[in-house]
């Protein structure tokens, strides 16, 4: 147990220490070995300027419109994937029927078809919402498929025969034993949503988190820049914690 | 009275079979799509498939596109070739001593959560317009589901193996050979298949970015023209080549881990 301890401390120290190292030769390569300044810029400028942008405000119209886009697109998906996963699992054949389709149209990197969106929907909030929600339909409605598929026949049936109405079958057969699945499909949908707004967000759009970073990319403003890109990520691993930890509860319960 | 019912059990055993069944579902949205193009939505907008394959042939004779395509194949290919062989090494660096994987795989998972996407443009000002940058891009999709998958592998061999072929005077080659690679066959390939999805999104990411050259600038030109006849058949080609590459992946997934059932 004690060895055990000490173990955890020496890699948390060499963890420590490999973070410390990478921000060390960060700024060894910014000041002192002659990086150019528009290729890498000085940590301590990108420090202050990411200070800037939260002190200012100035993130937050661009935060509101990639959250929203978010919020929209999982709505979508969510309520589309739940609802005909639903209606597919209620019976075997459609389940053999449909499932391979999704799982083939789900290893197709959809981000291939934003320029049809862009075509259909414009360069605004509407495509990345389309795309959005396209995307994260699929691991949605495959997750509520094998969800509510595979629940143990022999519970469906015993609760039947102790006389259970269609929605008791429902609310205390179907759905607790299908949700840890549907909770895992839920939670990779949104983390897919996440990533495919900012990613068309960089790839075509008006406004926006990705719009932002590439916005200063191509304006040359490597420290706003760095700084952008350390606030998308940080706002990204926060959102997709709260998702996990929303999964993990939905799942003890 | 007999002929008819046997017939009608004929047709339902056929509709019965889900594979037949689906190939109705493709047909019959194939339909919708066509009717929905030709009488409902503007020509500007979106093209029936009849006329997007029958005109297939223009995308492909369309000035430097069949180059873009030669290269984003050689772009996934190379890009997949690298995320294979720098996932197999650092998994095995990490999975093999438990001192160095509990210090580095937290890192690995942590990288492997962030969004890749906001660093593309780093990419394209690091690696230039050309090949490196998507090939690069593509490399740190496709690397990180390699290295945890290979990692877990290792993880699961078990230790009296190790030491059993140690005390029988095996090199640490024939180790590798004989013990360590058979057991993560399978989690291999199934990191190779997610690996996989990772480098087609990497590079189709970069290569949509760049719109001044390769396959980004023509979808953004036929957007621009609004040619949705030619943009869906560039799409249609770009999407056969990507399930072309998973399947290829998945076969040998198959192929590979047989010896285990």
């Amino acid at each position: 147990m004690q060895r055990h301890d000490r173990g955890t401390a020496v890699s948390r120290l060499i963890q420590a220490g490999f973070l410390v190292g990478l921000v060390l030769i960060w700024y060894l390569a910014a000041t002192r070995w002659g990086v150019n300044r528009l290729l890498l810029p000085n940590p301590v400028a990108v420090y202050s300027d990411l200070l800037d942008i939260l002190l200012s405000g100035e993130f937050v119209e661009d935060l509101q419109t990639t959250l929203g886009e978010l919020a929209a697109a999982f709505a979508i998906s969510a309520t589309g994937g739940l609802a005909l996963g639903y209606l597919i699992s209620r019976s075997r054949y459609w389940i053999d029927v449909l499932e391979p389709l999704f799982a083939a149209v789900y290893a197709i990197p959809i981000i291939l078809f934003l320029p049809l969106f862009v075509l259909f929907f414009g360069l605004g909030p509407a495509s990345k919402i389309a795309l959005g929600a396209t995307i994260s339909f699929f691991p949605i409605v495959i997750n509520t498929i094998a969800g509510f598929g595979h629940v143990d026949r022999l519970l469906v049936t015993a609760a039947r025969s102790m006389g259970a109405s269609d929605y008791h079958l429902f609310r205390y057969v179907l759905l607790p034993a299908a949700s840890p699945v549907i909770l895992t499909g839920l939670r990779m949908g949104f983390t897919t949503a996440l990533l495919s707004i900012i990613g068309s967000e960089t790839l075509a759009s008006l406004a926006g988190l990705g719009h932002r970073i590439v916005h200063l990319a191509e304006a040359m403003e490597m420290a706003r820049m760095f700084a952008y890109i350390v606030f998308v990520i940080a706002i990204a691993v926060t959102l997709n914690a709260i998702v996990s930890a929303l999964e993990a509860r939905g799942k003890r319960n | 009275m007999v002929a008819a019912s046997n017939r009608r059990s004929t047709l339902g055993t056929l509709v019965r079979r889900p594979w037949l069944a689906r190939l109705l579902v493709i047909a019959a949205l194939f339909v919708l799509w066509e009717v929905v193009a030709r009488w409902l939505v503007d020509p500007l907008f979106l093209s029936p498939p009849s006329r997007v394959i029958a005109s297939l042939d223009t995308v492909f004779t369309t000035r430097g596109v069949p180059a873009a395509l030669q290269l984003t194949l050689f772009e996934l290919m190379i890009a997949f070739a690298l995320a294979v062989a720098l996932g197999l090494v650092l998994g095995l660096a990490i999975g093999l001593q438990p001192l160095v994987r509990r210090s580095f795989f937290p890192i690995v998972l942590l990288l492997y959560g962030m969004p890749q996407v906001t660093i593309l443009p780093l990419f394209i000002l690091f690696f230039g317009i050309g090949a490196a940058s998507k090939i690069a891009f593509g490399v740190t999709h496709g690397v990180f589901p390699i290295i945890v998958t290979v990692v877990a592998g290792v993880q699961n061999l078990k230790p009296i193996l190790l030491t059993s072929a140690r005390s029988m005077g095996a090199s640490r080659w024939q180790i590798f050979r004989y013990v360590i690679f058979p057991h993560m066959v399978p989690s291999f390939f199934a990191g190779m298949r997610l690996g996989m999805s990772g480098v087609l999104l990497g590079v189709l990411l970069a290569e949509l970015y760049v719109s001044i050259a390769g396959i980004g600038y023509f979808t953004t030109l036929f957007t621009q023209n609004f040619d949705p006849t030619k943009l869906l058949g560039l799409i249609g080609v770009l999407a056969a080549m990507a399930i072309a590459l998973n399947a290829l992946v998945r076969r040998a997934e198959i192929h590979f881990a047989r010896w285990r059932s």
